[in-house]
């Protein structure tokens, strides 16, 4: 190996200056990598195959698990007969809730717990019975097996049934609860408002279906349990099970060096992960245990429906005067957050004086809701992105204009400032960059002319709740003796390109190339703790506390050298992989030269994630803008390009920053056109569309090929030392409220209920005609 | 597929079952009308023993250039088998049911569901998996273009993506933009990089020329 100092470090751009220990960085004047367009650091092994994610870990003596799920939304469990299950061809456990060793309490919120195998099963995919087992194949043959006697009980899959059915599905009624906020004083907004619009809105059920299946694969080597999980926080899950099972954190080691996708739905552990856990022990073998697809729509969370009312005054410069928004959403069978976060951006994104909220959270039989991307925010954005256009043509505004006039100065919602806000540029660049006034005047000389295909042009705008991240986060980072740089910390990376942003804050700081970079991350056992890589938190959490680690490296070298060349550490100063004095340039020594690095072998820095600011709200804001056909004969929408503006503050690859804007996009696409879960309300409660086949997914003749991400770039000095906030969710937050704003410019028609799509606008234009 | 799925080396005898041997067809209603198969389903209708569980067949299987000789059940998909047996991992596991992509191989050079193909099936046909594109460590070019494009987040369906394009530049090295939408629409990507997998497609078709 060659060891040329041109092949680790980058020349010609200084090192960015140490400061001395306790003191906090400067924000990067310049950056030599941060903000480029460079390739994830971890590409070569997803895309060659070679990255082990859970479900590909093979272990000697492996064997398969699979779950038995209750088939009815409501029921109890009277009997459950294993005896031709157990005697099967590769059947080497099974278990169910007589299990002496599944006797054990599964937390299904911090309130109400429920056996692991609860008789009483409260959805349809509830846990009865596993079954571990040679093959997977045997092993779905046992759980076939296996006779159950149910009591079926009556099942509410609507929310709005639910409420005022005498039916409870747990004690105390159906309400999980009611959450309400309110400031100034709406009726008096309302007296003063020129226009007033009022309407109900509902967005569907959305499933995260990510593609890699929830699972893990478990090995116990006598009273330590190792799991390989599929997650978005290996703390996470080792806590959870370490509760559960009623061991020490020590003794449960997880592991995620990859994981493919979970969107909110894997940041925590799973029953699976228990049970897998008790089919290893049970049969003293490494159990594989990943769920099936359908199984996944069941079981593992979801988006729960929002059922809203927004009644908005406005006055006829533009000014919201009132906000009076309501929501019955849906927790599932479990208290999972059910309108959790949905009226958010009703208190904080435009300014408005007048605010009520009241969101009420319903029991169903179905699975329970986990977080799912930006949790409560597409869906508040659906219906008030919607208002905010109906807003605007009753007073004649544009709808960008009447946007710019409600920027707030404030977070509303928190009653504090942002550190730094960008809606205003999000809006208006984003306006400037897609040609909005153009293309809405084309649009409406388009439609003009008749014939069935219309176009339409709309836009919609959003804040995230958080994206500042904060304590607590661990990183180290090792030099070894030849300059070349160990990375470690235990967030996960799920796609975001967290290994590969964390790469470059390294290589910034320290001045080496990232290429020399090894990553471990995302281990109990080896890395640092970490919160898990959800909520738009890890880049702003961990790269802060990766450039913490590196000017803890970088201190440290300055040490050494210090002692070698009998300097002082205050007149020392790095270029390249020399450090030299300031005051004599004669005076310099190769980091590969130290002496006691050479002896040592390594030098380690500790990096820690400082606070956040005091009484300021960080926050990540974006717009979004898209151009639609719709054919009035078919319902057909076809989305002919869309642009994404996003204010995350400092960009860190633009590479991986345009990729998160682009799926966002196609995400929001899904959850406004093509996806809903289905229940069988009138008959049989169960869910429908549990698979891929009947719940669409956008695919790539789903979306525009013409996707454009402009980064509203704006470092936030007081966020933390890297100037960046999150960036995962409001990418996602304002699509669904933009097509249907341009779907409406298109047709005239307001589509107030998910999914856009030929069924749903044929109905309307029926309406329309009728 | 052309081939008679019949003329496949199944071990299992006269022991089939009817619900077996239309499993062990295992193509969907197309393949077993185009097999003449639907004049079997209810010829043998009597119910006769399903082939036991743990019951294999020999099979030769020709995966990236090499021949396995390998025990399957004949109800095992090519995908279990390449996972599972061969540890071949690259091709992932998304719905077993054929609807995301995320276990495309080429089977004849022709992108193909390897959830929805038996390994019984597939003796004989040249079996192409993610491994196979790469020469030695060096990347294929459709895989260095989706590296270079940033065209995965997760990375999960990538293997399937990179297979399914490798498919379409064989049977068409110069696509035009629909055409490589269509021929992309069978995979799914949850991340949503479908722009940018469109990019490193046509970045691929001109690595390949």
């Amino acid at each position: 190996m060659t060891t040329e100092k041109d092949i680790y470090y980058t020349k010609d751009i200084p090192v960015p200056e140490t400061p001395p220990p306790g003191e906090e960085p400067a924000p990067w004047k310049r950056t030599r990598i941060i903000g480029k367009r460079v390739p994830r650091v971890d590409g070569y092994e997803r895309v060659s195959g070679t990255a082990v994610y859970p479900s590909d870990v093979i272990l000697p003596n492996m064997i398969h698990g699979a779950i038995l799920r209750c088939p009815h939304p409501h029921a109890m469990v009277k009997k459950v007969d294993i005896s031709k299950a157990e005697k099967m061809p590769g059947v080497r456990a099974v278990i169910t809730g007589d299990s002496p060793e599944a006797d054990l309490m599964w937390p299904y919120s911090g309130e109400v717990r429920t056996k692991l195998f609860d008789p009483h099963c409260r959805f349809e995919g509830e846990t009865v019975a596993a079954v571990a087992a040679d093959t997977p194949y045997q092993a779905w043959d046992a759980v076939r097996a296996i006779k159950v006697s149910y009591d079926v009980k009556k099942h509410l899959v609507d929310e709005t049934e639910a409420l005022t059915s005498e039916v409870s599905i747990h004690e105390g009624g159906n309400k999980v609860g009611v959450q309400t906020h309110h400031r100034g004083d709406v009726e008096k907004g309302f007296a003063a408002a020129d226009a007033v619009v009022a309407a109900s809105y509902r967005s569907a059920c959305e499933i995260h279906t990510p593609i890699e299946l929830h699972g893990c694969v478990a090995n116990w080597d006598g009273g330590a349990l190792t799991l390989w999980e599929s997650t978005q926080g290996v703390y996470s899950v080792q806590s959870g099970v370490a509760e559960v099972l009623g061991m020490p954190l020590s003794k449960v080691r997880v592991i995620g060096h990859y994981m493919g996708g979970a969107f909110g739905s894997k940041l925590q552990a799973g029953k699976y992960t228990i049970i897998a856990a008790l089919l290893a022990r049970k049969t003293a073998r490494p159990v594989k245990l990943f769920l099936s697809r359908e199984e996944t729509y069941l079981a593992v969370g979801n988006r729960p429906p929002a059922n809203m009312t927004l009644k908005a005054g406005v006055k006829k410069d533009g000014t919201l005067t009132a906000l009076d928004f309501t929501c019955t959403g849906a927790s599932g069978a479990y208290p999972a957050g059910g309108t959790a976060l949905v009226d958010w951006l009703i208190r904080d994104l435009y300014a408005c004086p007048n605010v009520r909220t009241e969101c009420t959270d319903v029991y169903i039989n179905a699975g329970p809701a986990r977080p799912f991307r930006a949790p409560g925010h597409p869906q508040a954005s659906w219906a008030l992105e919607q208002m905010m256009d109906a807003l605007a043509e009753k007073i004649g505004m544009d709808p960008v204009a009447i946007r710019l006039k409600n920027v707030p100065d404030i977070s509303q919602g928190r009653d504090r400032p942002y550190t730094t806000t960008g809606l205003r540029e999000c809006i208006a660049k984003g306006a400037e960059a897609f040609g909005w006034e153009t293309a809405r005047k084309a649009a409406e000389e388009h439609n003009r002319n008749g014939g069935p295909i219309k176009r339409g042009v709309g836009m919609g705008s959003c804040v995230w709740f958080v994206g500042g991240g904060g304590p607590p986060s661990t990183v180290v980072i090792k030099l070894f003796s030849d300059g070349s740089v160990n990375l470690n910390m235990g967030a996960s990376d799920i796609g975001t390109g967290t290994k590969t942003v964390m790469a470059l804050v390294a290589a910034e700081e320290l001045g080496v190339k990232p290429e020399v970079i090894q990553i471990e991350n995302a281990d109990t056992g080896t890395t640092q703790y970490a919160t898990p890589s959800g909520g738009s938190k890890t880049v702003p959490t961990e790269a802060p506390t990766v450039r913490n680690a590196a000017i803890a490296v970088k201190q440290e070298l300055l040490k050494m050298a210090a002692r070698e060349l009998d300097a002082e550490v205050s007149d020392l100063r790095f270029d390249a992989d020399d450090i030299l004095s300031s005051k004599d340039s004669s005076q310099k020594v190769n980091i590969k030269d130290l002496s006691e690095l050479k002896k040592r072998g390594v030098v380690m820095g500790v990096g820690y994630r400082g606070p956040n600011p005091e009484n300021k709200s960080v926050n990540p804001f974006a717009a979004q803008f898209c151009e639609v056909e719709v054919n009035t004969h078919t319902g057909e929408v076809e989305i002919l390009r869309f642009l994404g503006t996003n204010e995350s503050g400092r960009v860190m690859d633009r590479l991986t920053f345009d990729c998160q804007v682009l799926g966002g996009i196609t995400m929001g696409i899904g959850f406004g056109m093509t996806e809903w879960r289905a229940l069988d309300h009138g008959q049989t409660g169960k869910m429908l569309n549990k698979n891929w086949h009947d719940y669409k997914l956008p695919t790539a003749l789903d979306v525009p090929m013409d996707m454009t991400s402009v980064p509203i770039e704006m470092p936030d000095p007081e966020a933390n030392n890297t100037g960046a906030k999150g960036l995962g969710e409001p990418v996602t937050i304002p699509t669904a409220g933009a097509i249907a704003n341009a779907v409406y410019h298109a047709t005239g028609i307001r589509m107030t209920d998910t999914p856009i799509n030929p069924i749903t606008l044929n109905r309307k234009f029926a309406e329309k005609e009728g | 597929m052309k081939h008679d799925p019949k003329a496949s080396h199944c071990q299992c005898g006269g022991k089939i079952s009817r619900r077996g041997f239309i499993t062990a067809l295992g193509v969907g209603a197309a393949g077993v009308a185009a097999s003449g198969a639907m004049t079997a389903r209810t010829a043998t209708a009597k119910e006769t023993p399903m082939i036991p569980s743990g019951e294999t067949a020999r099979i030769d299987l020709t995966v990236n250039d090499r021949t396995h000789t390998l025990l399957v059940e004949p109800r095992w998909t090519l995908l279990h088998v390449l996972r599972e047996s061969l540890g071949m991992t690259g091709t992932k596991a998304g719905c077993e049911r054929g609807e995301c992509g995320a276990c495309t191989v080429l089977i004849d050079d022709i992108p193909r569901y390897a959830c929805l193909t038996l390994a019984v099936e597939a003796q004989g046909r040249r079996i192409v998996t993610l491994e196979g594109l790469m020469e030695g460590e060096k990347l294929g070019p459709v895989q260095e273009a989706f590296l270079e494009e940033d065209a995965f987040q997760c990375g999960y369906c990538t293997p399937g993506q990179i297979v399914a394009a490798e498919g379409l530049l064989r049977a068409d090295p110069n696509p035009s933009s629909e055409t490589i939408t269509r021929a992309m629409s069978g995979n799914l990507c949850r991340c949503g990089t479908y722009p940018h997998i469109h990019n490193a497609i046509q970045s691929a078709a001109g690595k390949r020329r």
